[in-house]
């Protein structure tokens, strides 16, 4: 049976072609981001953006000029300088270092929800298409039920739940990869089940192979496309809801520099006084969700065939 | 066809009974109830808490609290706020006008901007206008609401001198001071409902450009004033469910779980899922009623 479905090939054979394809598909791949980078500067930009963003986080110890954390109050509230590019807080600390350490406390929390959302959506939804009826039936209930749930009520009683600290970013993800999971689950299942009826799923059957090999190795990468679109559009999203609970004071807590953090207490409360308190972190939010939503929309347009240009 | 509306009717209960479930659960689980959080550090005797948790049938076991609590929905009742003790409905009436006011002006404001600018980037596909339409919708989209609130503060003090009074005004009393402390909320929030109806707009004037789709359309019986509606109303649809899950009854919420208000969250959270599951059904429908395909199968 597999002899038939799998004639065997001489090894050599077997290296020669696997190294066809994938010299082909590294020459696509270069192909793709080239047109990519010709035909959609906004895209381009936003990609730019991402790659700034990264490089600040990777390099957050070089970048910053001081300790994000440590409190001088020889310095407390000063304007932009030289000396602080961004001026200090009220507790004197550097505004400028605490925006760079913030992108890492931004692109973990962002990352990770997004990954762990869209992957748990993923397989809920091809789950879901691949048995249909009754399994079907019960995941987008529950799907149904996360989707109307609030938001703020998930990430008050997961902080509360779990506990709150310095530490307990993990958090704040799990918090905020509750409402991704089912959205992706919608979509992955509504592209799914196109393919399940196809006939090579019906052959891939007819070889013996197993619902988890069929729903992981056959349905899965078909539906990578819509995969990778969601999981660069909810990153920002991550983002903006990491700084947006945080600012409600149920993110990340001090001393961590968490751009929304920034935004909540010193940031309104001096105002007029301090204006770049107010600022500065709200860029740089506004920035990194622009940079992620930017390239997840022309992937979305260079992927999807429908909205291409003739 | 009317099996297909009933079935949709009927899929709605068991998606409330899971949020009333869930929000049931997880509120208990998390640690300290109203009344620990109201005598937390003062040397209260355990006999006075004892005898308040009874008054409010926080002693009961939790199956009965949630039987008790269905028995009350089954009424229409959503009881009573344990934090402050006045009806439910009341906290919800009391902000519902100012939520309403302010979702209707924003709403007002978002698709008259939305709407010409989304056409104009679908028709200028790909162009220089195209794309600084879409920075300004992306841009709309990455902006977190609270701080383009602060900035618009912060901006009419610093060049006009002038800060929106703190007092609320009603309409009803004074038109004119009211609208000029609404407009600040409409415009922060407006300019976000605008960024994601521009882009909903654009997205169905293209469809509806692609001649090919538009054909396949026809040919499925639906009129391209049908594509144009259909996309039209979930557009009007989306800005009204994100009204409902942010302004005055997200602040409400957000109040109620800090002292563990269990009714009134109960009932906010039943309501904004009903809210949302209503306007899905209505989506569902719009849909069945506008396409022949779901019609007759």
């Amino acid at each position: 049976m597999t002899e038939l479905a799998r004639p065997a090939v001489r090894d050599a054979d077997d290296t020669a072609r696997r190294r066809y394809l994938e010299s082909t598909g590294r020459r696509r791949f270069v192909r793709f981001w080239r047109e990519f980078v010709r035909r959609r500067p906004l895209g381009t930009a936003g990609a730019v953006l991402i790659i700034v963003m990264l490089l600040t986080a990777a390099f957050a110890d070089r970048i910053a000029p001081y300790d994000p954390v440590e409190i001088r109050f020889s310095d407390l509230l000063q304007g932009p300088s030289f000396q602080h590019l961004l001026g200090t807080d009220p507790f004197g600390r550097d505004v400028f270092s605490r925006i760079v350490y913030g992108s890492r406390t931004a692109l973990l929390v962002g990352f990770s929800a997004s990954f762990v959302g869209c992957t748990l959506g993923l397989v809920l939804g091809v789950v879901g298409a691949y048995f249909g009826g009754k399994v079907d039936q019960l995941v987008q209930r529950l799907m149904d039920v996360l989707l109307s749930f609030p938001l703020i009520v998930i990430a008050i009683a997961v902080v509360a739940a779990l506990g709150t600290g310095e530490d307990k970013i993990a958090n704040v993800i799990a918090a905020i990869t509750v409402p991704i999971i089912p959205r992706v689950a919608r979509v992955v299942r509504s592209s799914a089940l196109s393919i399940v009826n196809m006939p090579y799923i019906e052959a891939t059957r007819a070889v013996g192979s197993g619902a988890v090999r069929i729903m992981f190795r056959h349905i899965a990468p078909n539906v990578f496309a819509p995969y990778l679109i969601m999981l660069t559009a909810f990153l920002g999203q991550a983002i903006l809801l990491e700084a947006s609970l945080s600012f409600l004071g149920l993110g990340v807590f001090e001393p961590t520099p968490s751009w929304g953090l920034m935004l909540r207490g010193a940031g309104m409360q001096f105002l007029e006084q301090a204006p770049w308190l107010a600022i500065a972190p709200g860029v740089a939010i506004s920035l990194a969700v622009f940079g992620f939503n930017l390239f997840g929309d022309s992937l979305r347009d260079a992927l999807d065939p429908r909205l291409r240009t003739a | 066809m009317r099996r297909y509306v009933a079935g949709r009717l009927l899929l709605m209960i068991p998606t409330l009974v899971g949020v009333a479930i869930l929000t049931f659960v997880i509120m208990r689980a998390v640690p300290g109830d109203i009344v620990a959080l109201k005598y937390a550090g003062s040397p209260v005797p355990q006999s006075v808490i004892d005898d308040e948790r009874h008054q409010l049938g926080l002693d009961k076991p939790m199956w009965a609290q949630f039987t008790d609590w269905m028995g009350e929905i089954a009424h229409f009742d959503l009881g009573t706020s344990l934090w402050t003790g006045h009806p439910v409905v009341e906290e919800i009436l009391v902000r519902f006008p100012l939520s309403l006011e302010l979702a209707i002006i924003a709403t007002l404001l978002a698709i008259t901007i939305a709407i010409p600018l989304g056409v104009l980037a679908a028709v200028r596909q790909d162009t220089w206008t195209d794309y600084a339409i879409r920075l300004f919708s992306i841009g709309g989209l990455a902006m977190p609401s609270f701080w383009i609130g602060l900035l618009m503060v912060l901006a009419t003090i610093t060049f006009f001198g002038w800060a929106p009074p703190l007092v609320f005004t009603a309409i009803t009393d004074d038109p004119i001071a009211n609208l000029s402390q609404m407009v600040l909320p409409a415009l922060s929030v407006g300019y976000r409902y605008s960024a994601v109806s521009m882009r909903m707009t654009r997205s169905t004037v293209l469809e509806v450009l692609r001649e090919d789709y538009v054909r396949t359309a026809r040919a499925k019986g639906v009129s391209d004033s049908i594509v144009v509606l259909r996309h039209a109303l979930r557009n009007g649809l989306v800005v009204t469910e994100q009204v409902f899950n942010l302004n005055g009854i997200g602040k409400l919420l957000v109040d109620a779980v800090a002292h563990r208000d269990y009714t009134l969250i109960q009932a906010l959270v039943l309501l904004l899922a009903s809210v949302f599951v209503l306007i899905n059904f209505v989506v569902d429908m719009a849909y069945v009623v506008l396409d022949p395909r779901i019609r007759y199968s």
